[in-house]
């Protein structure tokens, strides 16, 4: 019932989430330790900008996506001049992905390290570990499973990732057409309704089995 | 060892100034909650900075202001057993223990782990999980995995409080084995005078953010206005005879009976100072099991009572008494008295 197209959709679709979520991984995870540990100045406005595609139509973020990256900004005549294309191209649909999901997986890890007692990085600190020993021997380890939740949270929902995309990336087959775009163009179409069927299936299935390996995986990690 | 301090820290509200030099090997800050020692032991474990000053260990410069030294914790060789312990929960018995042995600098005081492990008495836990191991033994493993990573000096953050009486009086003598065993010097902090005595020679006594007092433990004992109780012999009985309802200890070259109770073992017992009578001349016959003669060797003024200082026979016993009975009794330095103790008054500590 698929097509050629549809299972470049889905190749393109899981590329840009995985993409998107290993990218956004160390950054992360590195703005929820600075809102959580963090003794600067400034906190609250560095949570706002981190929660604001949040709550940001995902049009918006793509609209304003394409004026920092578009060929007449500052930023895309730069990238430009080094041969980096990025409107409708792959990296846009990362790019748009990474915008969106990126307050996701803050959030998750945040929560996570709140609930980690710092004393026990202290601890560590006085037991002759510097701290980026820390922060991979304790640290990282006692916020293991928000980190989980937050990578699956931000790879669903870049599996699903449509508005910020298709004003970035376009909705080029093969090229920038995940699974929701190709759904879009099926339902736009007469007779494509079976199509779109069959990929929304596709849709749920394998959001189905992020949540499944993700949840194996936690209950793999013995509890403390 | 040798810790010099001299450091300022102002937080929203609260102030924290001391100043002090220590040569003890084993010490105490005592103070009551809120009097700045969590965060002198923070200044000194360089997890909190102070604003200026200094502190040096054994001629090693930990943190000085004018010359913009601060060496990070990592470097500056300081352990910590915190109150909670702090066991990483992610790890077994035996990782937490070798966190510390792993990173400890080359040209550390060699600690033998095994040796160790079978003075705290772990070696039947190292497999378990941290969060399967009761509050005694997660202290046992706290102050097993500090010592382990070799510092010069260890601070224990009232690492018994929050633990029953009777875990608490368990751990003492692991601690005091451990410590003179490895000969590790200690900064002992706690609000609570028992320990205090049992685990340090003298103390800083803390206040409102500063050092008010530095002097013997013995002596903040005896004072009474700190602790704002009577003073407590502490006693340790050993060969103990079972004599039925009585149990018979030896205490030095004195013999003792008390009371029997479930635990008939030698062990530290401690005695209120105003459960002993004193006499001038013997009582024919007395409920009393006890009756010691005894030498005064000096008389101090407490708050409203007069401490007494007696030699029973090579050991020290304090009794305090009204200022009345001191002309009464002619108690004076030199003079023979009879010490009265009724063997329910003894109350056992570990």
């Amino acid at each position: 019932m698929l097509a050629v197209n549809d299972f470049s959709a889905i190749r393109l679709s899981l590329q840009v989430a995985a993409c998107a979520t290993i990218i956004s991984l160390p950054f992360g995870y590195a703005v929820a330790y600075l809102l959580v540990f963090g003794r600067m100045r400034g906190k609250v406005l560095l949570e706002g900008v981190v929660n604001l595609p949040l709550v940001l139509p995902p049009v918006v973020i793509g609209y304003l996506l394409l004026l920092l990256f578009g060929k007449h900004s500052p930023l895309g005549s730069l990238l430009v001049r080094y041969g980096i294309e990025v409107i409708f191209t792959l990296k846009a649909a990362v790019i748009a992905s990474t915008v969106v999901g990126f307050p996701l997986l803050v959030r998750s890890v945040r929560i996570g390290m709140e609930n980690v007692d710092r004393r026990y990085m202290q601890a560590s600190r006085t037991l002759g570990a510097g701290w980026w020993d820390t922060l991979f021997s304790v640290t990282i380890p006692l916020t293991y499973k928000a980190t989980l939740a937050g990578m699956t949270l931000m790879f669903a929902r870049s599996l699903g990732e449509f508005g910020a995309t298709i004003i970035l990336a376009g909705n080029i087959p093969g090229v920038t057409q995940t699974i929701p775009l190709a759904i879009y163009q099926y339902t736009s179409v007469p007779g494509g309704d079976a199509m779109a069927l069959s990929l929304c299936l596709v849709s749920i299935g394998l959001s189905f089995g992020v949540l499944m390996i993700s949840e194996a995986v936690n209950r793999s990690i013995p509890r403390r | 060892m040798l810790l010099e301090v001299d450091v300022e820290k102002r937080y929203s509200g609260f102030h924290t100034r001391a100043e002090f030099s220590l040569s003890s090997e084993r010490c105490g800050v005592f103070g009551p909650s809120g009097s700045g020692k969590s965060t002198l032991m923070h200044l000194l474990a360089g997890l909190t900075d102070p604003d200026r000053g200094h502190i040096r260990l054994n001629d090693k410069t930990l943190f000085d202001s004018s010359r913009n030294i601060n060496l990070p914790p990592q470097k500056r060789r300081i352990g910590v057993v915190f109150q909670h312990a702090h066991l990483f929960p992610h790890m077994n018995v035996r990782k937490n223990l070798s966190y510390g042995l792993k990173r400890r600098s080359s040209g550390a005081n060699d600690i033998d782990p095994q040796q160790l492990i079978e003075v705290l008495q772990l070696t039947n836990m190292l497999e378990r999980r941290v969060s399967k191991l009761s509050g005694g033994e997660r202290q046992r493993v706290a102050l097993g995995r500090t010592i382990l990573a070799s510092p010069d000096l260890i601070l224990m953050d009232e690492p018994l409080t929050g633990l029953d009486a009777e875990l608490k009086y368990k751990i003492i003598p692991h601690l005091q084995r451990v410590f003179s065993e490895f000969s590790i010097p200690v900064l002992f902090i706690s609000h609570d005078l028992q320990e205090m005595r049992v685990m340090t020679d003298n103390v800083l006594v803390m206040q409102d953010g500063t050092i008010k007092r530095h002097l013997s433990t013995e002596a903040l004992a005896r004072s009474g206005s700190v602790s704002g109780r009577r003073y407590m012999n502490l006693l340790t009985l050993e060969s103990p005879t079972d004599l039925g309802d009585l149990m018979r200890y030896r205490w030095g070259e004195v013999e003792l009976m008390l009371v029997k109770t479930h635990d008939t073992g030698s062990g530290q017992f401690c005695l209120n100072a105003s459960d002993i009578l004193l006499f001038k001349q013997h009582p024919q016959a007395a409920s009393a099991r006890n009756m010691l003669s005894c030498t005064i060797r000096s008389t101090y003024q407490t708050d409203w009572l007069v401490g007494v200082e007696l030699d029973c026979r090579g050991n020290t016993l304090i009794a305090e008494i009204v200022p009345q009975s001191i002309e009464e009794l002619d108690i004076r330095p030199g003079n023979e008295i009879i010490a009265v103790i009724k063997a329910s008054a003894f109350k056992r500590m570990y």
